[in-house]
Parts: C-alpha cells; structure tokens; sequence
C-alpha cells in the first residue's frame, strides 16, 4: 500500500431513495476518510460497512470488467470503480444512479429497458446453416477478428444510455450499446442475422433517431465508440435502401 | 419497440452528402464570392460578362443546382433536430419534417428554375 493513511475526509452527497420510506429522492451527506487510492466504490463501501448498512448500490468486480458499479459522478455516467476520490479531493463528491433510468432503490436502478431491448437485436452468432458439432468450429482470421473486436467490449454497463440525449427524449430509442452489438455481430465473419437484426436496427426506434452527439462513446469506459458504430450502421443501411430503390430486382 | 423499415435512409443520405459538399464547398464561395470579389482583389474574375458565361455552361449550372440543393437538404435536417430536440418539440410530431424537408424541395425546385433563366 503506498497511499498515505491520514486523518483527511472527503465528504460524499450520495443520493438516497428508500420505497416506502422516502416521499422523493433526496441527498444524505456523509463523512468518509480520503484515501489517495481509494475509488467512489470504496468510499461507498466503507459508508456500507461502517456508516449506514442501509444504502444500496450495485457492483461486483471492482476492476471495470463486470459493468455493474455505474454512477453519476459529480454529473458525469463513470463506473465507481474507476473514479478516484482524488479526482475530486478536497471538493464534496455528489454521487446519483445513473440517469435516464428509473430509481429502484438509493443508487440502484432498473435494467428492465435495457433487458428487453437487448435480446431484441440479437446479440449473438445467428446461422442460417447451422453446421453439425463434428463439422468443428467457425474459425476466423486476426484481420476478420479486428473487424469487430472493439466493439465486443462492452460490459453494458448503461453508462452510454445516461449520457445519450436522444434517450433521454426518446426512449423508445434501441440506444448505444444494443446498437452497437448489432454492428459487432454484424461485422463478424461468423455471423449471418443482419438481415433480422436490420428490422430493429434500421427501424422507426433504430440507428435513425441517433444524432450524432457523442457522449456515448466518451463516457464509454472499454472504447467501444458507440456513436462510431451507429454511423457505419447508418451507412450501411442507407446504401442497402438505395440498392432496393434503384434495383428493386436484387431484393432478396 | 417498433420494427419495420423507415424512410429516413434517404433523408439521412442527403443530409451527409449535404454536409460534405457544404463543408468543403461552400468556404470557398464565401471566400472567394462573399469575401475576394466584394473586396476587389480579383476584378477582372466578377465582371458581369465573365461570370455569366461562366454560370451559363450546363456543367456549372449543375454544379450550382447541386451546391444549393444538397445543402438545403443538410440545413433542412439539422433544422428538423433542433427544432424536435432542441425545442423538445415531439420528435415524431409530422408537420416539422413536412416543413423542414418540403422548404428544401421547393428551395430546389426554386433554384432549379432560376438555374434554367440563366
């Protein structure tokens, strides 16, 4: 341990919200001790074990892999995990769930929207042919590997979705994740669902209503450039429109 | 969730070939006709003669008719979100496409006939 044991506090406005208990959301103030080292999770954590066993907030790995510890930060969608106090230090750290998404609980929110629409493009290996298991396995070359691998980062960790403006306005929205495993799935060698992946994705609530702002892929914690996705999503879909308007033989 | 194709491919395409020509294109009018020509510094180029020849040669007025058009139709786009969500107007609310996109076609239909005079 290198960090600096003192007697230094940082003060934490965490968002409370207890069903049954609380009329509203409101902030609860809390004073936990500045560690150098220490993320927004770990403060969090020693407000669990040694303040207030009552707040309720999700997380698993704590090393930016399992996606669940997403918080507003001071305004901004950050995995707690990946937020250092010093970042903030001396200043008070405000910390709410992540926005756009219905509270459940303190910093818990629900994940129904985003679990229904997540099957729904399919996120993974569609065939059209399905090849017996002794047939062995669909291999795929480095160069047709990286044509997708950025985009098979994601952790869905929704921090995309409560920095997207779109969603906040619509959220009939598919939004930026989801989107974006349409394109990874799309763009692998392996796979062959476009065509049923395209009625979702090209749809009314599809990569159309995305205007390009961007805050997806810069909150994006794994780099997988959301709004990048969405715009080759564009592209791709608005050629294949114009093939079927100009050659509406070739339609399959 | 809907699904289902929409119609917005072919206006998204306009959009981005329009904000392509309108990028690379229209600094240089603006430079070149709104700035050097007012300006005097090449008075030979903007007299009233040379610049009609040059404007009525079919390939020149297609290139105008396209300028125009093709960043109208990105104006009309952007126009349409920022007025939907800019304004937070309702995105799906049809008169705002209808007037962002309809003023486009008749701005080119516009600039079609006086492309034609010419």
């Amino acid at each position: 341990m290198t960090s600096s044991v003192s007697s230094a506090t940082i003060t934490l406005e965490v968002l409370r919200y207890r069903p049954g208990r609380d009329q509203a959301p409101a902030f609860q103030s809390f004073q936990v001790p500045y560690r150098e080292d220490w993320v927004v999770l770990d403060a969090l954590n020693y407000i669990k074990d040694q303040i207030d066993g009552s707040l309720s907030y999700r997380w698993s790995c704590r090393m930016g892999v399992c996606g669940s510890c997403g918080m507003m930060v001071n305004g901004t969608p950050r995995l707690s995990c990946a937020a250092f106090l010093k970042e903030y230090y001396p200043a008070t750290v405000r910390v709410e769930p992540l926005e756009h998404f219905p509270i459940e609980r303190d910093l818990v929110i629900s994940l129904d929207d985003f679990m229904q629409k997540l099957p729904a493009v399919r996120p993974w290996i569609v065939r059209q042919d399905d090849r017996p298991l002794d047939a062995g396995e669909y291999r795929q070359t480095p160069a047709e590997l990286d044509w997708y691998k950025q985009f098979s980062m994601c952790i869905n960790c929704l921090l995309c979705y409560s920095a997207c403006p779109v969603y906040e306005l619509e959220p009939r929205f598919i939004g930026p994740a989801a989107l974006a495993l349409v394109a990874r799935y799309n763009l692998d060698s392996r796979d062959q669902g476009r065509e049923q992946r395209q009625e979702i994705a090209a749809g009314p609530d599809g990569v159309w209503d995305c205007t390009l702002v961007g805050e997806c892929s810069t909150v994006c914690p794994k780099d997988v450039d959301p709004a990048g996705a969405i715009q080759r999503l564009k592209l791709s879909s608005a050629l294949e429109w114009v093939k079927n308007v100009v050659l509406p033989w070739g339609r399959r | 969730m809907k699904t289902g194709r929409s119609s917005e491919p072919i206006w998204w395409l306009l959009f981005a070939v329009g904000g392509t020509v309108a990028a690379f294109l229209v600094p240089v009018h603006i430079a070149v006709g709104g700035i050097a020509g007012p300006a005097g510094w090449i008075p030979q180029a903007f007299a009233y003669d040379r610049m009609v020849g040059l404007i009525s040669h079919p390939l020149s007025r297609l290139y105008l008719f396209a300028l125009i058009s093709l960043s109208l139709f990105h104006w009309a786009h952007r126009f349409r979100y920022t007025l939907a969500e800019g304004l937070r107007l309702k995105a799906s609310w049809l008169p705002i496409p209808i007037a962002c996109y309809g003023s486009a076609i008749v701005g080119t239909i516009l600039a079609a006939a006086v492309l034609m005079r010419l």
